[in-house]
């Protein structure tokens, strides 16, 4: 029963369960067809709408491995999205390619500009991750803001449209620059000594630092991969809509972002990170919402269903917790 | 930060002096105007947090120009203790009318009995106050959210009359516990249950966003074999669901019917396009309206405790003809 004992295997037994407890409401969940030459389906949909949450969650890994925290997400989110349709908007053909391109990469810019604001207060100034982030958390929403003037930004590019609601050989867009983006990260973090050095960091500073490990260049580099996979989430959170919306775009993702790193195993306090069992988490917790709606929980209740799944899921993983509950009473009477 | 809160406390210390100065006489009104029987109207809002919103201050501050009212306008940036501040100020500087949008719905009567002492009237517009006591304003101008879900029902009543086969409806809610989302969907209910044939088959909320709207859609979609009805309590959300609807190859406004709440202009251009079937407004463009109460609780006048935003209704006809000069 080795399997058991792996660390993602009370996470993927749970999201396991919602899948299946979906197939008594909703008969064809699991029916995946070929509509207008592209998948369809609800597990499509789940991926799909999956893709925001792993990116912002495997910046936010790398970040919370350095012991640090990322709570400026959703507001990047919101201005890189808004940035982008505020220059495509104003584009002759809205239609163009490479404006779109340049659009998307004006967003991606000036998110890893902000990246670089997030880490340089924690890295150099030496301000708590917590609070450095939270500055731009608050402010960002107001960049956002005035960059749409406060109104939601519409815009009828079909290239645009395609980076979040569009398909390629079959499969959603969105959902492959995620895998690109985790493909990168593992790439980066495992093939490389990267991942080592980050882990070290977030074990200990200062050893790693006593050690050689530039420290300070390493957290701005993870606050800045942060922001850019947030600018990219941003970017297809309002191509899904094909809309920037200022207040909503990114609204409390940081908080899902951050479940979804702790159900995939990693520690708040740092070191030893797990960028598979954040993508199980993030894919997790949004069939979480999916389900909801799926088999009819009223609105009312829904919150308390969720908090009850995550409450029962964070129990379950407990070691402590199975240790005390799951195992025979005989056994704790006899190795009492 | 720092620079507006000094800018804040020498303007409340000069407008301190100058009510001082007023005490000798009534007629020595220097620095808030209302000399020339200008009336003088002093109006906090609740901050700028959506275009809804928006039109709706710009609609107050031109019919003030309009209506030859002088306007003294405050943004409480969506923090009460910021429009308690500026009421006080509002009394400080002895306008004639204090109107004002509630960031939350308690903990008023404190600066509105202060109000009272100053025999200053207040006008409540677009959200209501908790107050036991009602003599602490004149009235409450703004729209009956039931009265809107009554009217989307009504619609729907009409228009599937002499059918009698079963029709599926799936509704998306608001915010959970925001008036609007909680009366839209009363009103709609209560005139649905009439006929049998009416059926909300599946009903949750998207928030009022775009993203969300469209998310549940998708899942609804999926989720109700047959789906014959969408009611949207915004725009928004409607238009979101717009987009899950085209992407299921399903076509908007015909296969599936649409009805929405508020009438801003993307939900117009959408209905004007056949993709919405009928709009319920909620208007924001109360500002006449305001003028009009204001000149009347000034002149002692005696005004209704209630008054209706005057709204209307949109079919894609009637969207088509107002499209090109619809504001917000």
């Amino acid at each position: 029963m080795s399997f058991v004992r792996h660390r993602l295997f009370w996470p993927a037994a749970i999201l396991v369960a919602l899948l299946a407890s979906n197939i008594f409401f909703s008969s064809g969940f699991f029916s995946i067809t070929v509509h207008d030459g592209h998948l369809y389906g609800s597990i499509i949909d789940i991926l799909r709408r999956s893709a925001p949450l792993i990116l912002v969650g495997i910046g936010m890994t790398l970040v919370i491995a350095t012991g640090g925290i990322d709570l400026s997400v959703g507001s990047v989110m919101a201005i890189s999205g808004a940035l982008a349709c505020l220059l495509i908007g104003d584009l002759d053909n809205q239609n163009s390619v490479t404006g779109v391109l340049l659009a998307c990469a004006a967003g991606i810019a000036l998110s890893l500009v902000l990246g670089i604001w997030n880490g340089a207060l924690v890295a150099s100034i030496g301000i708590q991750p917590i609070i450095a982030t939270l500055i731009l958390m608050v402010a960002g929403r107001g960049i956002a803001q005035l960059i749409t003037d406060g109104q939601i930004l519409n815009v009828t590019s079909a290239p645009y449209k395609v980076i979040g609601a569009g398909y390629t050989i079959a499969l959603p867009v969105s959902v492959l620059i995620a895998a690109g983006m985790v493909a990168i990260a593992v790439v980066l973090t495992r093939r490389t000594a990267l991942g080592l050095l980050i882990e070290a960091v977030g074990g200990s500073p200062t050893a790693s630092r006593l050690a050689g490990i530039q420290a300070r260049r390493l957290t701005i580099m993870v606050y800045v991969f942060s922001a850019i996979c947030a600018g990219i989430a941003g970017l297809i959170y309002s191509s899904n809509v094909s809309s920037a919306d200022s207040n909503a775009a990114g609204n409390l993702i940081e908080l899902d972002a951050i479940l979804a790193v702790v159900i995939g195993g990693t520690r708040l306090t740092g070191g030893r990170f797990s960028l598979a069992g954040t993508v199980l988490g993030a894919v997790l917790i949004e069939t979480l919402n999916v389900t909801t709606v799926s088999i009819g929980i009223p609105v009312e209740t829904t919150l308390l269903f969720k908090a009850i799944v995550v409450i029962v899921l964070c129990l379950v993983q407990s070691a402590a917790f199975r240790a005390k509950v799951l195992r025979r009473p005989s056994r704790v009477g006899a190795s009492a | 930060m720092v620079s507006k809160r000094w800018t804040a406390a020498v303007l409340s210390g000069l407008l301190i002096t100058s009510a001082l100065s007023g005490c000798g006489g009534d007629d020595g009104d220097s620095g808030s105007g209302g000399g020339d029987g200008k009336l003088v109207l002093g109006f906090s809002q609740v901050g700028a947090e959506s275009g809804w919103r928006t039109a709706n201050t710009k609609s107050i501050q031109e019919s003030a120009a309009s209506a030859g009212v002088e306007l003294k306008f405050s943004d409480a940036q969506g923090k009460q203790e910021n429009q308690i501040k500026a009421i006080r100020n509002f009394i400080t500087q002895r306008v004639d009318v204090i109107a004002f949008s509630p960031v939350v719905e308690s903990g008023w009567d404190t600066v509105l009995k202060e109000a009272k002492d100053a025999n200053i009237p207040v006008i409540l517009t677009d959200r209501a106050v908790d107050s036991q006591d009602t003599s602490l304003y004149k009235t409450f101008i703004g729209s009956d959210f039931v009265l809107e879900g009554k009217k989307a029902g009504e619609w729907l009543v009409k228009d599937y009359t002499g059918k009698t086969d079963p029709v599926n409806i799936v509704e998306l809610q608001g915010t959970p516990g925001a008036a609007p989302a909680n009366d839209r969907k009363a009103g709609f209910a209560d005139v649905i249950k009439a006929d049998p044939k009416f059926k909300v088959v599946a009903s949750q909320t998207g928030q009022f966003t775009r993203t969300d709207g469209k998310q549940v859609m998708e899942t609804f979609l999926k989720a109700q074999p047959k789906i014959d009805v969408l009611y949207a309590h915004n725009d928004d959300m409607g238009l979101g669901a717009i987009e899950a609807i085209e992407a299921a190859g399903k076509k908007p406004g015909t296969d599936i019917k649409i009805i929405t709440v508020d009438a801003v202009k993307d939900g117009m251009t959408a209905l004007s396009e056949g993709k919405i079937n009928y709009i319920v407004e909620c208007s924001p463009l109360l500002g006449p309206q305001l003028m009009d109460l204001a000149k009347k609780v000034k002149a002692g006048e005696t005004v209704p405790q209630r008054v209706l935003t005057e709204e209307t209704t949109f079919t894609p006809e009637q969207a088509k003809a107002v499209l090109a000069e619809r504001k917000y």
